[in-house]
């Protein structure tokens, strides 16, 4: 066995073994590249959808990009809380990595950070659900914040009257089982359906300890809180508060609700 | 023929790797909240053992002892690498629930541990079904640590519902322990305790015997 254990053998068998894998593993990523690529987009829409409480319980592919075809995917800049489209390319704009891009987002300050994120891109991409008139029903804003372990990200939709709220769903996660990853739970994701974000311009809406009391009148901006997940739910109220106030999206909504979006 | 038959099915109960080798443990603490997720690990893993383990084998005779740890890891990992992208493409969902933890077979004792003490010494096809009965082997322990998990902890099975849960309008209060990867620690341990309690051959010798207490003398 001293031959296997010479210079040129030992360089011999390591130099053709990595030839041989790295042709193996760069055929398998490259086949297989276009069929992730349609579950990624696919994955994405579907999380869009269940946040908005469009989607079927058992959609099949092709129910899913028929919803899609409705829905106008726009580029907003939160600076200003206008329309943006020509800013960024929508199919290769990465908003989570923009938010970690100098050039493309800003820090924020401690007192402006109320989820959490420390910093916020300058463009956002949103989902316009809209009828066969062009009005639009619904606006699907993607949210994101610190829970208790991990940054939640989901998506909120709201009404065509920017105010009440048609959904909401965080379709990433690491909170614990059981407790605050109920945020998954269908029963408490329902429970936002119909809720009232804003009263007098301030953002108004948040969890409650325990559940709801429905004659309070407060109740139309209220969410039962999740059991044995105080943080979790503080960081939802803020996450929602963050993204629908002064820093996040409320200059477009307001832009949008005036017709000057 | 015999043999070969030995080789597959001697890992499963008589050699298991988790049980009796207490190797790879730590994918199965991650990976067995839910049945589905654990079965499509059980069998990225098994695939890998086995073909890492001919792949090996064929070459044996030409790997150099001096690098042959690394031989082995880059054998094994292009597989994973394989694998994990088929994940991708055909079960996208499972593989976004497993995660870091496919990527991470690279990394499991078992199919190191069959590369070095088995498919060095023996031909292609033994190997192969070595790895073949010991990735049943950690299956066998993932699959039973799952069921419980998955029943119990989140009252579903295959994600369908078992036990209605009390937050659904059932009667069912989950057990939240069982979700949290701890939780394995106690079913891997039991299960360990009923496979030493039937085949008492496993059991270990004691390292050392306590003492008994010192007798206290009245009146000191």
């Amino acid at each position: 066995m001293s031959g296997n254990d010479s210079t040129s053998k030992t360089l011999v068998v390591a130099l053709a073994l990595c030839i041989v894998c790295s042709v193996i593993v760069s055929a398998a990523v490259v086949i297989l590249k276009p069929i992730q690529e349609v579950n990624k987009t696919l994955d994405r829409k579907r999380n869009i959808l269940a946040a908005a409480g469009m989607l079927a319980a058992a959609a099949s592919e092709e129910d899913i990009n028929a919803q899609f075809a409705d829905i106008n995917t726009r580029v907003v800049d939160l600076n200003t809380g206008k329309f943006a489209d020509g800013a960024v390319d929508v199919a290769r704009y990465d908003q989570r990595k923009a938010a970690k891009d100098p050039d493309l987002s800003e820090a924020l300050t401690t007192k402006e950070d109320l989820a959490k994120i420390s910093r916020r891109e300058q463009y956002a991409v949103v989902y316009l659900v809209q009828n066969p008139r062009g009005a639009i029903e619904k606006v699907i804003l993607p949210i994101r914040g610190y829970g208790l372990w991990s940054t939640l990200y989901g998506f909120i939709a709201l009404e065509s009257d920017n105010n009440t709220i048609a959904g909401l769903g965080f379709y990433e996660h690491g909170e614990t089982p059981g407790l605050g990853g109920e945020v998954d739970n269908p029963r408490w994701k329902a429970l936002w359906s119909g809720k009232q974000v804003y009263r007098d311009g301030e953002v108004e809406i948040e969890l409650v300890k325990g559940a709801v009391n429905p004659a309070s009148v407060s109740a139309p901006w209220e969410v039962d809180g999740l059991a044995g997940a105080t943080l979790t739910s503080k960081g939802v109220t803020n996450l929602v508060h963050f993204w629908l106030g002064e820093n996040g999206f409320e200059p477009f909504l307001l832009n949008l609700q005036a017709g000057d979006a | 023929m015999q043999a070969i038959k030995e080789t597959l099915t001697g890992p499963i109960f008589k050699n298991n790797p988790i049980a009796l080798q207490i190797l790879g443990v730590c994918s199965a603490l991650a990976v067995t909240s839910s049945m589905k997720v654990t079965l499509v690990m059980c069998v990225a893993l098994t695939l890998v053992t086995a073909f890492s383990g001919m792949f090996i084998s064929i070459i044996r005779a030409h790997i150099p002892s001096s690098i042959r740890i690394i031989v082995q890891m880059v054998i094994i990992a292009s597989l994973v690498i394989v694998v994990d992208q088929f994940l991708k493409a055909y079960a996208f969902g499972i593989s976004k629930q497993l995660s870091v933890f496919v990527g991470l077979i690279i990394t499991n004792c078992i199919v190191m541990g069959r590369a070095e003490a088995f498919a060095m010494k023996n031909p292609p096809m033994a190997s192969f079904v070595d790895g073949l009965g010991n990735g049943l082997g950690y299956s066998v322990v993932l699959i039973s640590v799952a069921f419980v998990r998955e029943v119990l902890g989140s009252g579903k099975l295959m994600g369908f519902e078992v036990l209605p849960l009390v937050t659904d309008g059932g009667w069912y209060v989950p057990n939240g322990l069982l979700l949290l990867p701890p939780s394995a620690f106690f079913l891997i341990g039991g299960f360990i305790w009923v496979l030493r309690s039937v085949r008492k051959d496993q059991v270990e010798a004691t390292e050392f015997k306590l003492a008994s207490h010192a007798t206290v003398k009245e009146g000191t």
